[in-house]
């Protein structure tokens, strides 16, 4: 197997690069440059959900009364959808690991359907706020149905139909920035894990050298780590 | 199926390998699901600001599930953890820095919008 890389050069591993003595020091020299470049993720999304912490605790009133405009069962959709494929490209990597070329493939297939689907939901979400004018800043023009999609809608709405707090763009600006930045990663992921899938359906992968699955896999479980503290923080608010 | 795929040579060390078991896998995934249930049933029980704990707390446990066992960090060398924990660390500082001083000066601003108001 990998034993000849230990030799003279001409007989190194095809994918040893010169620089490196074993696959496996450049195995792991990729693997902390992921891990700081997650850690780079890490630190961008921390300045939003600073943002975040700020204006929540200063306005809690503004995301108590919007949060009720985002669908909770669609939310919990795409939580689902992310963490199940999570769990496939989990299961990819131990199909590479172990040489499975046919799981693998299948498994990334499933992954990447599942990205997919997931910006699907997010679309009929974003679209859902568009129609009802629940924008950031001055694009926050509400149309009067969804001030009452809440159960909160007074019985006396004489004086006025706005009965919310002010300022609740402040939400939608929050809300759009934070998804918005995390669908892009999703977008980036689909487009690492679709170059992944087209290598592993040349055969590219084999217990030696499954790096590229690794990395990939590394990558998306910070995607959906991420999410996992958006749905509570936006959609979850009581 | 072996723990680890192969050894490797020259380090004498066959721990940079590590294949996940399937089981565990799935149980991560289905504690995954239970924990997703969890926490959108809890929304519903008023527990004034133990909420936001709770969802935050629960959130944490399915990360750390997330980072321990799909992303490898518990059978990994454990530098890259040191590198992640880290970050989280610096995430803390940064956030509770910034609450801490913008608590400190909302009061004012909430004053000058008064006034403005009152005009």
């Amino acid at each position: 197997m990998q034993e000849s890389h230990q030799q003279h050069g001409e007989h190194r591993s095809a994918h040893l690069a010169h620089q490196f003595d074993t696959l496996d020091q450049q195995y792991q020299s990729g693997k902390l440059g992921i891990w700081i470049f997650l850690v780079t993720e890490i630190l961008l999304f921390a300045g939003l959900f600073c943002v975040y912490a700020v204006y929540r605790a200063n306005h809690p009133d503004i995301f108590i009364y919007a949060h009720r405009f985002l669908n909770k069962n669609l939310g919990a959709l795409n939580t689902a959808v992310l963490i199940f494929s999570s769990f496939t490209m989990a299961w990819a990597v131990r199909a590479a690991q172990l040489g499975k070329k046919r799981a693998l493939v299948n498994l990334l297939a499933i992954t990447l359907l599942c990205a997919f689907i997931f910006l699907g939901v997010k679309y009929v979400e974003y679209q859902n706020k568009w129609k009802e004018g629940l924008l950031w800043g001055t694009h926050y023009h509400p149309i009067e149905e969804a001030a009452h999609a809440g159960e909160a809608a007074p019985a006396d709405s004489a004086e006025a139909h706005y009965t919310g707090p002010p300022n609740v763009h402040v939400f939608f600006g929050i809300y759009f920035l934070m998804t918005g930045l995390h669908a892009l990663h999703i977008i980036a992921g689909m487009a690492i894990i679709g170059w992944v899938l087209v290598k592993a359906r040349r055969g590219a992968f084999s217990p030696s050298y499954f790096y590229p699955v690794d990395y990939a896999g590394l990558y998306w479980h910070l995607v959906d780590l991420i999410w996992i503290f958006l749905f509570p923080l936006l959609y979850l608010i009581r | 199926m072996s723990e680890h795929a192969h050894s490797q040579p020259g380090h004498g060390s066959d721990a940079t390998v590590h294949v996940v078991p399937f089981r565990i896998l799935v149980a991560v995934w289905l504690a995954l699901m239970v924990l997703t249930v969890v926490t959108v049933e809890v929304v519903y029980i008023d527990l004034g600001n133990l909420n936001l704990y709770l969802a935050m707390a629960i959130a944490t446990v399915k990360g750390a599930l997330v980072a321990l066992y799909f992303m490898h960090l518990r059978y990994d060398r454990p530098f890259h953890a040191i590198v992640f924990v880290t970050a989280l660390v610096f995430v803390l500082l940064f956030v509770s820095l910034v609450l801490t001083d913008s608590g400190q000066y909302q009061p004012n601003i909430d004053l000058r919008q008064e006034q403005l108001l009152g005009k």
